[in-house]
């Protein structure tokens, strides 16, 4: 039963009184113990202070007034995002028992909207990767198919939502985070324009790409959640003081919505590469949306092959200097160290972090090292740029773009490990969208001949979240696929 | 001091760290005040927690403008954040945000009164950025403890062009650079709590020629004295090497005040890349036109200004203008003073006299001193009007004077408690008179058989006869008058 409740259907039963918020907060711990022997989505379950918060709920439902929009709705947040009194890890060991002091603001937003936290999810370290693997703390596996990856790095959260552990999830999304691992698994996933919802509190990765968003089991959920999310954040310098629409209006239209829609259809998008199924899905996909009154033409975008050169300069150079503050002076783990202050610093970054982590760190170190900044991070500056005028062009005579999300389906676990490349790769159709701090959206459009899920990307120009949610939600009501849901994985062990 | 410095000659620049008086940290709430018990003053953004962001204090910006137009800079409409990584345990995020490619304040310059006129010292650049916080090391050295109460105080770095030759240029360059900031109230100047700090790249090459030689930076040092001698020791060591035969290196040393000496810092911490970028963290920093408009006009009337208005309007010899600006609180005094009562050069040597000497003797130097004075402006005054009036001699004044630093009273209250009147009166004065040549008939005959100088003499005995309270003036009068025979 929790599998198949949105947060709309739930907030409406316990509105009416037929379902109680710990009864609910219950369905979804008792899920959790049955699913994560099979799926390792949790990093840390907060069983306790959740059913005290689905109470407070019942309570507020009962004197009927000022519920928030989330008022008793289990959430799991991912775990590079704050929380307070509650460990947070980044999914790392150099974070080890650390408990923040504060709740990042996208937290106290889910609190005062009325959310119960469930837990914080399982993500790649530091939200670097694509497959979930990252993990400190061991990866998590894809509902569908447990043999496969859910995709990274919010991999927890979309496997949360999934398997019906929580309602929605938060991820954060630097070059398709958010909107991988939902194609991976057959949500929904947005990943908002930069600067629409807060960053302070989010563990940075990079802090120029970096951006919250819901994972959800539909469009309208998205939309609900994201108007919680969204909002100028004094704290956080680069959130922008802009207001916040009513995006529940905004997909009010239903399959109307998308009448009289200009779609750009990018050519770079659909070049070789693809795998068949994919291709044919979200052709047909596009098909929905015309036949549902929209206005399809072709585009280009041709920086696009610069996309994950570019990302993989100035995301690691961001990195090597955010994660600097992992030095074992001051909070989670110190390494057991004889030598002097250098020896300290290394012995506790060589054990603190993993090797995706120090792969990147090293990235960045040398992009930036005098000699190199002009060839490499500078040209990476001028190529970004690029990258955002093809857009722009694009949004001239568009509303949205429609892409696929990434080239295959969820792949096989250990498949890619041994080539960093081939992994970085997996981003090549959601990068482009985080250099240009655009607004996307995935929403699940067909399976694969495996039987995986597939997913269609929908892009807007900057704060163009209502035009996305709008398309999103026009081919969600033309078509069935989000309401597809992966086999129960309840009392199962993880394959060896 | 002179300097042994040969065939060579020396090339000097300076870059000063100016804490600012904010009431709050640069990039959060915290308060940035000095001397709290050690990490009060600290919140998860300037320990730099995980998530953490920053937020850039208005106030800041409206201090570093102001210290660019007072230094004549061009204030760049936008200016932008930059990372400055490095590791060190009071760097908490392992990078400190400054400013770098892209500085608020550019290409200014300020006028240096020296001995023989006025150098002018140009300015490259002032910039924004945060201080860290501060490692204590405990005496056994087992323990290392990190206080981070400094974490985010807000700085200027002000960086000279290196444009000064002697110790001694950059001594008063750094005095005039204080006392704008001073004047400003931006910054509180004072070298010993490290609030305003200075690192010197020193130079030398042969006679007459333009390429640089190899700098050197020196730091550590925490008076303007030290600045001077450390600067001076640096100059002719590098001489003394390259003159036996050795060649300089590119390097960074400390002065040791106890030994009197530079030396190497461990070459490992010079060997830095910092690896600056745009911090992606903040927007680049747009200042208005009208802001730098606001802030000009709120600008207080600066050294340079304000000396040449104590000589124009005020009368005062060039000298004691410049010695009275020197400091803003000295100035005030005086200014303050006159207001009390106008007579500016009596004003004028009680301040760089009495006054500047007792700051001296009680090494006051760095310490805000004059709003805390006993001798309020008025008092002092007061006291001046009181010998111009006649009621007691200068040298009664010294007297009452040493009472009121003792006990803060008006001086007329100590006049009338003490007696210390001036007798004016012709009759008590002559009666001394009288007395002082009856008893020393052999000086007078003396004095009268030509020997002139006997008459400080006679003037002293007759100012001890009257307990120094005969207006001296009467005194020498009546004096020569009786002399002189009748």
């Amino acid at each position: 039963m929790l599998n198949d409740l949105t947060i709309a259907t739930a907030a409406e039963r316990l509105r009416r009184g037929e379902l109680s918020a710990v009864d609910l907060t219950r369905a979804a711990l008792d899920r959790i113990a049955a699913t994560e022997p099979a799926l390792n989505a949790f990093l840390t379950v907060t069983a306790d202070a959740a059913l005290t918060a689905a109470a407070d709920a019942d309570a507020a439902l009962k004197r009927g007034a000022a519920a928030g929009p989330l008022t008793g709705i289990p959430i799991a947040v991912k775990d590079v995002i704050a929380t307070r009194g509650v460990r947070t890890t980044a999914a790392s060991k150099i974070l080890e028992g650390f408990v923040p002091s504060y709740d990042a603001t996208v937290t106290r937003r889910l609190r005062d909207a009325g959310a119960v936290i469930v837990g914080k999810v399982n993500c790649d370290e530091f939200a670097m990767g694509s497959s979930n693997e990252n993990s400190a703390y061991g990866l998590t596996r894809n509902p569908w198919d447990l043999a496969r990856v859910p995709g990274g790095s919010s991999g927890g959260s979309a496997a949360s939502v999934a398997a019906g552990q929580a309602l929605a999830a938060l991820g954060t999304d630097t070059g398709g985070s958010i909107r991988l691992p939902a194609a991976y698994t057959g949500i929904v996933g947005l990943k908002p324009t930069y600067g629409r919802v807060s960053r302070f509190g989010v563990i940075a990765y990079a802090s120029s790409l970096d951006q919250v968003g819901p994972l959800t089991r539909d469009v309208t959920d998205a939309a609900l959640l994201l108007g919680v999310l969204a909002g100028h954040d004094p704290r956080d310098s680069t959130s922008v003081d802009r207001p916040v629409p009513d995006y529940a209006a905004a997909i009010a239209g239903g399959v109307a919505g998308a009448r009289g829609l200009r779609i750009a259809l990018p050519r770079e998008y659909f070049a070789a590469g693809l795998q068949p199924d994919v291709e044919r899905a979200v052709r047909a996909a596009t098909d929905v949306l015309r036949d549902a009154g929209a206005a399809l033409h072709e585009a280009s975008l041709p920086h696009t092959e610069y996309g994950v050169a570019c990302y993989y300069i100035l995301a690691p150079a961001e990195a090597s200097s955010n994660l600097a503050r992992y030095d074992g002076i001051r909070y989670g783990l110190r390494a057991p160290s004889t030598g002097g202050l250098l020896d300290l610093y290394r012995d506790t970054r060589e054990a603190g972090f993993g090797r995706e982590v120090k792969r990147r760190i090293m990235l960045g170190t040398y992009v930036l090292s005098s000699g190199y900044y002009d060839a490499y991070y500078l040209k990476a500056q001028k190529v970004r740029t690029l990258i955002r005028r093809d857009f722009e062009r694009v949004f001239a005579d568009a509303d949205v773009i429609v892409t696929p999300v990434a080239p295959t389906t969820a792949f096989r676990i250990g498949e890619k490990t041994a080539d960093p490349l081939a992994m970085y790769l997996s981003d090549v159709l959601t990068i482009g969208v985080n250099l240009a701090g655009l607004p996307a959206i995935v929403v699940p459009c067909g399976l694969d001949h495996a039987g995986m899920p597939i997913g269609l990307q929908i892009v807007g120009p900057p704060f163009g979240e209502e035009a996305v949610l709008r398309a999103a939600c026009a081919f969600e009501a033309a078509t069935d696929w989000h309401a597809l849901r992966p086999p129960d994985v309840a009392g199962r062990e993880a394959p060896r | 001091m002179s300097l042994r410095l040969g065939n060579y000659e020396s090339v000097i620049g300076l870059e000063v760290h100016a804490e600012l008086l904010t009431a709050s940290k640069i990039f959060c709430g915290c308060s940035a005040a000095f001397g709290a018990p050690p990490n009060r003053h600290t919140c998860p953004v300037c320990l730099g927690m995980p998530g953490m962001l920053p937020v850039l204090n208005r106030r800041v910006v409206e201090f570093a403008v102001r210290a660019g137009l007072a230094t004549h800079c061009r204030i760049a409409p936008v200016s932008r954040w930059a990372r400055k990584n490095y590791f060190y345990p009071d760097l908490c995020k392992g990078y400190q945000i400054s400013q770098y490619e892209l500085p608020i304040c550019e290409a200014g310059w300020i006028d240096v009164p020296l001995e023989d006129g006025t150098k002018r010292v140009r300015l490259t650049r002032i910039h924004m950025e945060e201080d860290t916080g501060k490692n204590i090391h405990d005496a056994h050295g087992s323990a290392s403890l990190v206080d981070f109460n400094r974490s985010g105080v807000p700085l200027l770095e002000i960086v000279s062009e290196p444009d000064m030759t002697w110790p001694a240029e950059a001594g008063a360059y750094l005095r005039t650079l204080r006392s704008i900031l001073q004047y400003l109230q931006i910054c509180d100047g004072n070298m010993e709590e490290g609030s305003f700090r200075c690192d010197a790249n020193c130079s030398v090459r042969p006679r007459n020629t333009m390429a640089l030689g190899t700098k050197i930076e020196i730091k550590n040092m925490n008076s303007f004295r030290a600045v001077e001698r450390a600067i001076a020791y640096e100059l002719e060591r590098q001489v003394r090497v390259l003159e036996e035969g050795g060649t300089l290196v590119q390097e960074t040393r400390l002065w040791d005040p106890d030994r009197e000496e530079t030396r190497a810092m461990r070459s490992k911490e010079s060997a830095h890349d910092y690896r600056y970028f745009p911090d992606p963290d903040l927007p680049p920093l747009v200042v208005s036109a009208s802001f730098v408009e606001d802030v000009r006009r709120s600008l207080p009337e600066l050294p340079d200004a304000r000396r040449a208005r104590f000589v124009s309007v005020l009368g005062l010899p060039e000298y004691d203008a410049e010695v009275l600006t020197a400091r803003r609180d000295v100035a005030d005094y005086f200014e303050a003073v006159v207001t009390a009562h106008p007579n500016a050069k009596a004003a004028s040597n009680w301040v760089m006299g009495d006054i500047l000497r007792l700051v001296r003797e009680q090494k006051l130097d760095d310490a805000p001193v004059i709003e805390r004075w006993p001798v309020t402006a008025a008092h002092l005054g007061a006291l001046i009007a009181l010998i111009d009036g006649g009621t007691i001699s200068g040298k009664i004044a010294k007297t009452v004077f040493e009472e009121m630093l003792a006990c803060g009273d008006a001086p007329a209250a100590i006049v009338e408690r003490t007696g210390l009147v001036q007798v004016s009166d012709e009759g008590p004065i002559v009666a001394a008179i009288d007395q002082v040549l009856a008893a020393n008939g052999a000086k007078v005959e003396e004095y009268r058989g030509g020997k002139d100088k006997l008459f400080g003499f006679f003037v002293g005995q007759v100012m001890k006869a009257t307990g120094g309270k005969a207006n001296p003036g009467l005194v020498n009068a009546l004096l020569k008058k009786k002399l002189a025979g009748s």
